[in-house]
C-alpha cells in the first residue's frame, strides 16, 4: 500500500532526516575536530566551527602513522579477500546447486557450518593453521604412525613446515574460507530458469562452458554487491591482522590507526587522530560509491 | 533429417511411472505432433528424445543410432522451449550464435551464418537487441533460430506457442509449417491444443497417462478415434457420449429410456457401449420428425459462423454444432437426427474402438 499524503509525506521526509542526521554527525565531527590545532581540538565543549589546520593535520597524520604504505597493504588485502571471496563463493554454489553427487548434503552443511563459526570463535587453531599450513597434515602422520614409518625406513624425520604469518595469503586465505558469500549465489543460481541450463546444453556447451558464458555474467550484480561488502568488511578487520602481522611492512592502515591515538602521558593529539581516521575511511567510501548502483541491485532484484 | 525410433521407452520417477512403454516410429522429414493433456507424458518423451532427461527403460534411436547413453549435443537434435529460455545477457546474435561459439566455428563463418538464419526468420533489423527488448513473437523466432542455426537432424518443440497470444500462435503456426517445408527436417511437436496439432501435424500421436492411445494423420485421429479417449480429446465441442446397451434392433439409451435405431452393429446384444456422435454430425428436426431424439435446449453460444447449441437429454448433456441461422428458445424441445454411419462406438469397459461400420466410413482424401 502506498499512501501520498502532504501530511504524511512530511513525516517521512522527517524520520528520514533524523536518520541522516544521526549517521552522518559523527562524522561531521570527526572532520571538524581533524580541522582545529591542539589547543582547540582539546577546548571543553569542543567548537564546531572548523579549524583552519586541515591539511597540516592530514599530513601529519599520514606522515606519523607512515599510512601511504599500510593503505596500499590494506588495498591489497581488500581486495585479495573481495576477489577470492567471489570466486570461491560462486564455484562453492555451483557445485551445490547444479550437480548432484554422493556427500553433496554433507559439504553443503560443512558450508553452512562456517556461517556459525566466524573467524574470532576459531581464532587458535586458524592461528595454529597459518602459522604452519601443515600442521594438520603432521598431526596426521604423527597419530597414524606414517612418520615413525617413513624415519624407520629412510632415517628421515619428516617435519612439514610451511609458514603464512606475516604473509599477504596468511592474510587473505583465512577470511576467504566462509560461506556468506555462497548461500548470496546460491539463493541467486536457484531463481535462473531450468530451462536455460538445458538450452545451454541444446547448444552443446559443458557444465563450465555454461558456468562461464551463462552462471557468471548473469551473476554480475551478485558480484558487485557481495565484492562491494567483502572489500568493506576486510578493510574494516581488526583483530586478524593485528594477531598475525608482527612485522610492520604488513601491517593494515585500521589496525595502524591505534598509533595516532594518545597515549596516556602523552600529548593530546585527537586532531592528528581523527585526521588519520578520516584517510582511513577514504577508500572503503570510494568503493561504495563506485559500486553503488551493482550494489544495490545485486541485494534487492532479481533481473527477470 | 533423421528417423527416430522409440522402442518400449519407459520413465520411471522415483517410484512412479510417467510413461508407460512407448513404441513409435517417426519417419525422415516427418512432422509429428504429440498431443495430449497435461501430465500425459507428452514432454517426457520429447525430452528424452533430446537428452535432458534419462530413458529408464527401453531405446531411442535417430537415423539407426540408439542415443540412449549420448550427450544432447551429441544427438544432433535442437530444441524451442516453450519459455524460449533465451540468454537473457546476450544479443540476438549472440543468442542465435551461441552454439556456434562453443563448438568453435570461426567468428567471421558464424556471423555469416547468423546472417542466413535472421534473414529467413526476419530478424535482421533485431539483432543487436536484447532478449529483453523483444516482443513475445520476436523471442519465439530467435528462439527457433537458435534450434536451426545448428541445422539439427531433428527438431523438438515444447509447447512453444503456449506463451503466444491467440493471433500470434495462429502467425507462428503457419510460419512453423513453411519452415518445415523449407528446412525438411523431421519435426516433433509437443502440444496440449487440439487445433494447432491438428493444423500442424503431418502425424499425429495422441497420448493419455503415460501411453500412445492413437497415431495417424490428423484426419484419421479425427474420424476414426481409436479410444473413447481419442474421441473426446480431439475435436471441439467434444463428441457426445451416449451409453447404452445394444438390443436386437439398435441401442437402448440413457438406462432404457431412449430407444436408437441402428441397424447390424454386428455386437452381441446386451454389450455396455458408448455411442458417439460428433456434435458436427447432428441435425436439428422437429421434435416429433420420425428416428429423433427430443432434447430440451439448455444453452445458445454464437459462434458467428455458426452456433452451438447445448441441449440436454435426459439429463445427458449432449451439443450440436450448426450453421443453420436458428435460434431455439432456451427451454424448448428439438430433435435430434443423425445417420447411423456418424456413429462411433465404444467399449464402456475398456474405452476401445468397436468397429461395426467398417466398410462404410469413407476415409477423407489426404
Amino acid at each position: 500500500m502506498v499512501e501520498r499524503t502532504p501530511i504524511l509525506n512530511f513525516f517521512t521526509h522527517l524520520i528520514l532526516f533524523a536518520g541522516f542526521v544521526f549517521c552522518v554527525a559523527p562524522f561531521v565531527i570527526v572532520a571538524i575536530a581533524a580541522s582545529h590545532n591542539l589547543k582547540d581540538v582539546n577546548d571543553v565543549p569542543m567548537s564546531l566551527l572548523p579549524g583552519s589546520d586541515f591539511w597540516v593535520n592530514i599530513k601529519t597524520a599520514w606522515v606519523t602513522a607512515d599510512l601511504g604504505p599500510k593503505l596500499l597493504n590494506s588495498f591489497i588485502m581488500a581486495f585479495g579477500v573481495a576477489a577470492g571471496k567471489v570466486i570461491v563463493s560462486a564455484l562453492t554454489a555451483f557445485s551445490i546447486v547444479y550437480f548432484r553427487y554422493p556427500g553433496r548434503t554433507l559439504i553443503f552443511w560443512l558450508i553452512f557450518i562456517t556461517l556459525m563459526l566466524p573467524l574470532e570463535v576459531r581464532i587458535v587453531p586458524t592461528y595454529a593453521v597459518v602459522a604452519n599450513v601443515l600442521e594438520p597434515y603432521q598431526t596426521i602422520m604423527d597419530l597414524t604412525g606414517l612418520s615413525w614409518l617413513i624415519e624407520k625406513i629412510s632415517g628421515v624425520r619428516v617435519q612439514l613446515s610451511l609458514g603464512l604469518l606475516n604473509s599477504y595469503s596468511g592474510l587473505i586465505l583465512p577470511l576467504v574460507a566462509t560461506a556468506t558469500g555462497t548461500f548470496l549465489y546460491r539463493q541467486f543460481f536457484l531463481t535462473v530458469p531450468d530451462e536455460l541450463t538445458e538450452a545451454a546444453r541444446m547448444d552443446g556447451a559443458g557444465a563450465l562452458r555454461f558456468f562461464v558464458d551463462i552462471l557468471l555474467p548473469l551473476s554480475r550484480n551478485n558480484m558487485g554487491a557481495l565484492g562491494t561488502i567483502m572489500f568493506l568488511w576486510a578493510w574494516n578487520q581488526y583483530l586478524w591482522p593485528l594477531l598475525i602481522t608482527t612485522d610492520q611492512s604488513h601491517a593494515m592502515a585500521v589496525t595502524e590507526l591505534k598509533q595516532l591515538i594518545p597515549n596516556v602521558g602523552g600529548a593530546p593529539e585527537w586532531h592528528i587522530a581523527m585526521a588519520g581516521t578520516l584517510i582511513v575511511m577514504l577508500p572503503p567510501l570510494i568503493v561504495v560509491l563506485l559500486m553503488q548502483r551493482w550494489f544495490v541491485r545485486g541485494l534487492i532484484a532479481t533481473e527477470k | 533429417m533423421a528417423s527416430i525410433t522409440i522402442r518400449g521407452v519407459k520413465k520411471n520417477y522415483a517410484k512412479t511411472q510417467v510413461v508407460h512403454g512407448v513404441d513409435l516410429d517417426f519417419a525422415s522429414g516427418e512432422f509429428v505432433v504429440i498431443l495430449g493433456p497435461s501430465g500425459c507424458g507428452k514432454s517426457t518423451l520429447l525430452r528424452m528424445i533430446a537428452g535432458l532427461e534419462e530413458i529408464s527403460d527401453g531405446t531411442i534411436a535417430i537415423d539407426g543410432t540408439v542415443v540412449n547413453k549420448l550427450e544432447p549435443r551429441e544427438r544432433g537434435c535442437a530444441m524451442v522451449f516453450q519459455n524460449y529460455a533465451l540468454y537473457p545477457h546476450m544479443s540476438v546474435a549472440q543468442n542465435i550464435g551461441y552454439s556456434l561459439k562453443v563448438a568453435g566455428v570461426p567468428p567471421a563463418e558464424r556471423a555469416q551464418r547468423v546472417q542466413a538464419v535472421a534473414r529467413v526468420l526476419e530478424l535482421e533489423h533485431l539483432l543487436d537487441r536484447k532478449p529483453m527488448a523483444l516482443s513475445g513473437g520476436q523471442r519465439q523466432r530467435v528462439a527457433m533460430g537458435r534450434a536451426m542455426i545448428r541445422e539439427p537432424k531433428v527438431f523438438l518443440f515444447d509447447e512453444p506457442l503456449s506463451n503466444l497470444d491467440a493471433k500470434l500462435r495462429v502467425q507462428m503456426r503457419s510460419e512453423i509449417r513453411k519452415l518445415h517445408r523449407r528446412l525438411n527436417a523431421t519435426s516433433v511437436f509437443v502440444t496440449h491444443d487440439q487445433v494447432e496439432a491438428m493444423t500442424l501435424a503431418d502425424r499425429l500421436v495422441v497420448m493419455n497417462g503415460g501411453r500412445v492411445e492413437q497415431v495417424g494423420t490428423p484426419a484419421e485421429v479425427y474420424s476414426r478415434p481409436a479410444s473413447r479417449f481419442v474421441a473426446t480429446f480431439v475435436g471441439a465441442p467434444a463428441m457426445n457420449m451416449l451409453e447404452g446397451t445394444v438390443t436386437l434392433d439398435g441401442l437402448s439409451l440413457l438406462g432404457g429410456n431412449r430407444k436408437l435405431n441402428v441397424s447390424r452393429t454386428g455386437l452381441p446384444v446386451g454389450a455396455k457401449v458408448a455411442a458417439g456422435i460428433r456434435p458436427e454430425a447432428v441435425r436439428m428436426v422437429a421434435p416429433g420428425a420420425p428416428g429423433a431424439l427430443a432434447a430440451t435446449v439448455d444453452l445458445i453460444e454464437e459462434l458467428g459462423a455458426g452456433r452451438v447449441i447445448y441441449v440436454d437429454l435426459d439429463g445427458a448433456p449432449f451439443s450440436i454444432v450448426t450453421s443453420e441461422t436458428v435460434h431455439p428458445e432456451p427451454g424448448s424441445t428439438i430433435g435430434l437426427q443423425f445417420a447411423e454411419t456418424d456413429l462411433h462406438f465404444f467399449s464402456s469397459k475398456t474405452g476401445a474402438r468397436l468397429d461395426v461400420f467398417k466398410a462404410s466410413v469413407p476415409e477423407p482424401a489426404l
